[in-house]
């Protein structure tokens, strides 16, 4: 297997961006990441385009092809794959993309995230995200997305005595993050209070406790590490790429309090970058819901199960603490465009580990890890990345 | 929903009928065709079995803001359920105030209406869960 590097990266604006179509997200994202990379088109081998239900969002299937169109790259006839996980598309395209890069059959590879979730109206957007879910044995009953994830909420206080406040500590953290982004949904402070005055959506999750319906894409460029010296000078190196899968339903799983993909992933992706959760400076992590990063930190070994939520409030994660966790906002703040997501999350981390991350910079990162979740934690994918 | 999809899915969804590995005896739910302890030594060893209907709440929420399918029924109650049996299903938790929910409450299946496709379209019908009597 070859060493894989980015060597460029771009995304749009994330937000209600009711001027701007999916074509429009997917052109702007894969220029700025082909000019900051310095690539020609001809350079590109394939593409992996991540979009979670493009076919209920704006109606469009097949949509590798479209990014294809967008790209101008037809005559070159390239293949260019749309990939599907739920929440975790992006991450899985990136995993495509690595693995592609890795074995030798492609050099310069160009992967996209995006979605496009405005275009719907009312309650449809939630009932899309449900079918990340298992239709015929949860959502038919009556359990919505934010639902599963309340199960999860209520499960960890009960067993662990994590708080209800602990969890909104994590939406203020991330709106403060965010508010430095200026690539973010929301960029403005919220409080506890905020939190907890918020409508109620699934008990014990209030609406500040769920990141946002959002439109943006984001993309990435592979090659292989010593044909990227030859692009540029600022080289991340994938350290590790591994994606985990577990059973589509919550009910199923063999833990509650935890995502047993997640940690399937961590524990390989740490071995594969012979690394310890302590070496990593910076994480993006898959805070979908202000619980799902109590238990991804817990998942990836920056604390013990059961102490996410003291550490939280200890401020552990914050943009000054030992391991800063979504600096970019997180899904919370920097919003959620389901398929783009994973990719979005690799944009940070490759600025924070080229010093480009300005008002949110982690001083002196060198390694950061990305943790992207599809549905109730049915797949999972964690990269490890170094500038090197 | 297309009327076979609801449809192939009764036996489950009104009798409790899951899939008991004849080679280790583990009992699954919803029904599965493959156990995924004893994998292919258990192709074709999948029985029928009926679950008692009996079980514990592990985790429960309130649902205040509904899918379009439950549109007018919230506030409801979600539960994962431990079956009797080992399993865990998902189902509401209904006949009860909301408050008296709690992790380690027995309830039990009962029959009801789940939803229906529009006003005129058909009724869903399946298991939900009530405290039990016992
Ligand atoms: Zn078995």
């Amino acid at each position: 297997m070859r060493e894989v590097a980015v060597i460029g990266i771009g995304m749009t604006e994330f937000g209600e961006l009711w001027q701007k179509s999916f074509r429009e997200l997917v052109a702007e994202a894969g220029v700025k990441a082909i000019l900051d990379a310095g690539i020609e088109g001809e350079d590109i081998d394939a593409m992996y385009i991540g979009g979670m239900s493009t076919g209920r969002f704006i109606g469009q299937e097949h949509v590798g092809s479209l990014a294809l169109e967008v790209a101008g790259l037809e005559d070159l006839h390239i293949p260019a794959t749309r990939v599907e996980a739920a929440c975790a598309s992006g991450g899985v395209a990136m995993h495509q993309g690595y693995i592609a890069v890795a074995s030798g059959m492609y050099d310069i590879v160009v992967v996209g995230g995006a979605e496009k979730m405005t275009d719907v109206v009312g309650g449809e957007a939630t009932n899309i995200l449900a079918s990340a879910a298992d239709r015929e044995w949860e959502s038919f009953f009556g359990a919505t997305f934010p639902g599963l994830y309340a199960l999860m909420a209520r499960y960890h206080m009960h067993h662990h005595g994590t708080t209800q406040e602990q969890l909104a500590m994590v939406a203020v953290k991330n709106h403060h993050n965010g508010s430095l982004n200026p690539k973010a949904q929301f960029r403005r402070e919220i409080s506890v209070e905020d939190v907890l005055n918020s409508p109620i959506v699934a008990e014990p999750l209030h609406l500040l406790d769920c990141s946002p319906i959002t439109d943006g894409a984001a993309a990435a460029i592979l090659a292989p590490v010593d044909i990227a010296r030859k692009y540029t000078d600022k080289i991340i190196k994938i350290k590790a790429s591994v994606q985990a899968c577990d059973t589509l339903s919550f009910h199923s799983r063999s833990r509650f309090d935890s995502l047993p993909a997640a940690v399937h992933a961590a524990k390989k992706a740490y071995e594969m970058a012979g690394v310890k959760p302590s070496d990593i400076d910076v994480a993006e992590v898959h805070d979908c819901f202000t619980i799902a990063e109590i238990i991804a930190i817990e998942d990836l070994g920056f604390v013990e199960k059961g102490k996410g939520g003291k550490a939280t409030e200890e401020g552990l994660t914050a943009l000054d603490g030992q391991i800063p966790v979504n600096t970019s906002g997180g899904l919370k703040a920097k919003g959620h465009p389901v398929g783009a997501t994973g990719v979005a999350q690799i944009n940070e981390i490759v600025m924070q580990l080229r010093g480009e991350a300005d008002k949110r910079q982690v001083k002196g990162a060198t390694i950061g890890l990305t943790h992207n979740v599809g549905g109730s934690g049915g797949t999972a994918v964690v990269h490890i990345l170094e500038a090197i | 929903m297309g009327v076979a999809r609801y449809w192939r899915e009764i036996p489950a969804r009104y009798n409790l009928i899951g899939k008991k590995c004849e080679i280790c005896g583990k009992v699954y739910f919803p029904p599965r065709t493959i156990c995924p302890k004893c994998r292919r030594k258990s192709i074709g060893k999948m029985q029928d079995y009926k679950l008692s209907g009996k079980g514990t709440v592990e985790s429960y929420t309130i649902i205040y803001t509904p899918p379009p399918e439950f549109e007018g029924k919230a506030p409801y109650a979600i539960a994962l359920i431990k079956m009797e049996e080992g399993c865990y299903l998902t189902g509401q938790i209904v006949d009860c105030k909301l408050d008296e929910i709690h992790i380690g409450m027995k309830v039990e299946a009962c029959f009801r209406r789940i939803q229906e496709d529009g006003k005129r379209g058909a009724i869903y019908y399946g298991y939900k869960f009530r405290k039990a009597e016992s």
